[in-house]
């Protein structure tokens, strides 16, 4: 949506507080608070649009990275100052243990992970290719004004372009609860993945994002077997780094 | 501004010093000036802050208003070696700043004329202020830094009761020898991952050179990104391997992140043995405590043993006032080192550094009068402590025990730790 959310990062983090207080508090497993902290963070992203993105979108390039950016820091010394720095993790959630694919052991959180995510996508992707506001959005990311021509209402297509963005990493955050310890500063080390994943496939393009996000993951778990798992991330970021300087774009992306 | 709260640290101190010691009509003129730099702002502040007790209490045992009924201490009442001459300590502040560290050893050497120096909790400071006092011929005791390349330099007037860094991963290859032979196992093959920054690599140069010295095999020798997002990768290689040993060097994400990875893969280690920081962090033992189960690592102070040994006991009594919380490794370090250094200038009997340096080469303090589980405090030619011992603790039900050395241990080793499968 012609912006790149820096604080991206930081919506995974407080998706994992939502599903970790949501299992201090009521005993909620990640597995069934992920629909919660989903909806807590599309009202997020949607509060985001209209607090801040709509303010920005007019405004030069550096104008919207500051605004996500800040907003970034700003989410994550929140987060800080309310629920201290230290570590938590949920403890004895629903699912542990492994599974056994064809003889490769798999984390159980993991898997269900995985599956939740590409049941996120199936459900992402025929909403925008089949549901007519998916189509009005695919249509006011494309082109703003030509959309509005059409009568598309492009503020609100921005705002819920916002919502699903957040409630897409509201579904990750809680879920990645299952296996990964929660803290202020967690965003971090994913947000760059997903940037890297996003841009390797090209911006704007779902169906790419996923191609690239099985790439990266593959690379990832390879270079970490075959070579040297301190050297997995180079790797990756060595791979991101051949792919723009063949296609800018991305493998698939048409900006 | 710096200053400014440096001197707010000091004058109280100043103040309770000379106000909690009136001077008997009696007394000498004679005084003995310690200089103490520790960071009392900054990011460590927290080191000084915690520190600053134990000071107080040497001080005020020298000063005989403080009665520590030990023969070490008692001996030390009233300094009768300089027929009671009183000790005032100076605090100042050197922010964790090796630069500043070295203007306030000159400062307190030249300005404040200290008979010697008590300094600096980090390494790296230490480094560059005992570099001042070496150059000034003043005795300079070390109670905290660990870095092992501080008494490798040949100074002649830098005494460190400190253990370092390979004395605490020597307890570990002690355990396995002395377990070995207590138990009848046979431990062969270790598997080492570490993290890849300053911290990690030191750890695992050490443990492997230490691993060819013993006849160990190191199986696993991997390095990992440090606050990776998976370390699948890493425990898939570890299960493989399957060593006798697995011998994690973490800061305390990635021992949380392993502990949980290890469970999803099934990895069932028979034996983990850390090397402190993440794996001994308060928040592991909080959050992942309980699965750690079994976990060991060498720690700097026992402090299961706090109740058990009556010195320790006396001393977290009178530090526990004062703190309003117990004693723990840096400050038992921080008080064991300037008793040293008091008792040195007592049985000196004069406050010339030459006739203080020579009392400290001659040090010999028993182990049974230190809060510290060593066995003595005597230096070697490079100033360092021989008699310095690390313990091993092990996580029992959420919480960490003394297990080895074997005649101090609250708990017995649980080995081999319980399969995931046969947890609860």
């Amino acid at each position: 949506m012609e912006i790149v959310n820096f604080a991206h990062g930081e919506f995974l983090m407080l998706a994992m507080y939502v599903a970790f207080f949501a299992w201090l508090l009521a005993r909620l497993d990640p597995v069934v608070s992920f629909p919660l902290a989903a909806l807590v963070l599309a009202g997020l992203g949607w509060a985001t649009y209209h607090g801040i993105i709509r303010w920005v979108l007019g405004g030069p390039m550096l104008a919207q990275i500051f605004a996500t950016f800040g907003l970034a820091v700003f989410l994550r010394s929140a987060a800080q100052f309310l629920w201290g720095v230290d570590f938590r993790v949920v403890s004895a959630p629903l699912l542990g243990g492994r599974a056994s694919l064809g003889g490769v052991f798999v984390g159980l959180p993991q898997l269900t992970a995985s599956v939740a995510a590409l049941g996120a996508f199936v459900a992402l992707h025929l909403f925008l290719a089949r549901s007519e506001t998916g189509l009005a959005l695919q249509a006011t990311a494309q082109d703003r004004q030509a959309a509005a021509l059409m009568g598309i209402d492009t503020e609100r297509m921005f705002a819920l372009g916002w919502a699903i963005g957040a409630g897409c990493v509201g579904v990750a955050g809680a879920l990645l609860t299952m296996f990964f310890y929660v803290f202020p500063d967690v965003g971090a080390a994913f947000a760059l993945l997903a940037y890297v994943t996003v841009a390797l496939g090209g911006f704007g393009n779902v169906p790419a994002t996923l191609l690239a996000g099985v790439i990266v993951g593959l690379v990832e778990a390879l270079a970490g077997l075959l070579i040297a798992p301190a050297l997995k991330y180079a790797v990756v970021f060595l791979l991101y780094l051949g792919v723009v300087l063949w296609r800018p774009q991305g493998l698939f992306g048409r900006f | 501004m710096i200053r400014l709260i440096a001197a707010l640290f000091v004058l109280p101190v100043a103040l309770a010093t000379t106000l909690a010691a009136p001077l008997p009509a009696s007394a000498q003129s004679q005084e003995i000036v310690i200089g103490l730099a520790y960071p009392m702002s900054g990011p460590n502040a927290q080191a000084g802050i915690d520190d600053k007790p134990v000071f107080e209490i040497a001080a005020e045992i020298a000063n005989g208003t403080l009665d520590l009924p030990f023969p070490f201490y008692q001996r030390l009442k009233g300094m009768p070696g300089l027929k009671g001459a009183k000790v005032r300590l100076i605090i100042s502040d050197h922010q964790t700043k090796p630069e500043l560290g070295q203007a306030e050893a000159e400062r307190l050497i030249t300005q404040e004329k200290v008979h010697a120096l008590v300094c600096c909790w980090a390494s790296s400071v230490t480094a560059t202020a005992s570099q001042v006092a070496e150059r000034y011929g003043i005795p300079f005791v070390n109670a905290e830094s660990s870095s092992p390349g501080l008494t490798a330099r040949g100074f002649k007037w830098l005494f460190r009761t400190s253990p370092h860094d390979e004395h605490f991963t020597q307890v570990m290859f002690d355990f396995f020898r002395d377990f070995q032979k207590r138990r009848g196992v046979k431990i062969r093959t270790l598997g080492l991952t570490y993290e890849d920054t300053l911290f990690g690599s030191d750890s695992a140069r050490v443990q492997r050179e230490l691993a060819r010295k013993y006849g160990y095999e190191v199986v696993v020798d991997l390095a990992y990104r440090q606050r990776t997002t998976s370390l699948q990768a890493e425990v898939q290689r570890l299960k493989a391997a399957n060593p006798d040993v697995w011998m994690p060097t973490s800061y305390q994400q990635d021992a949380m992140l392993f502990v949980r990875t290890t469970r999803d893969l099934d990895y069932n280690p028979r034996m983990i043995m850390a090397q402190d920081s993440g794996h001994i962090s308060s928040d592991f033992v909080k959050e992942v405590g309980r699965e750690a189960e079994g976990t060991m690592t060498r720690s700097p102070f026992a402090d299961d043993l706090l109740d058990k040994r009556p010195i320790a006991k006396a001393v977290n009594d009178l530090y526990a006032k004062r703190a309003g919380k117990n004693i723990y490794d840096l400050p038992a370090r921080a008080f064991t080192g300037i008793m040293t250094l008091l008792d040195a200038i007592n049985r000196a009997g004069t406050t010339d550094p030459e006739a203080i340096r020579k009392a400290l080469v001659a040090t010999n303090i028993p182990g049974d009068q230190l809060i510290m589980t060593w066995d003595h405090i005597r230096f070697d030619a490079t100033g360092q402590n021989i008699g310095v011992r690390a313990i091993i603790q092990q996580l029992q039900g959420g919480k960490y025990y003394t297990v080895y050395p074997f005649e101090i241990a609250t708990r017995d080793v649980i080995y081999p730790i319980p399969a995931w499968k046969d947890r609860k």
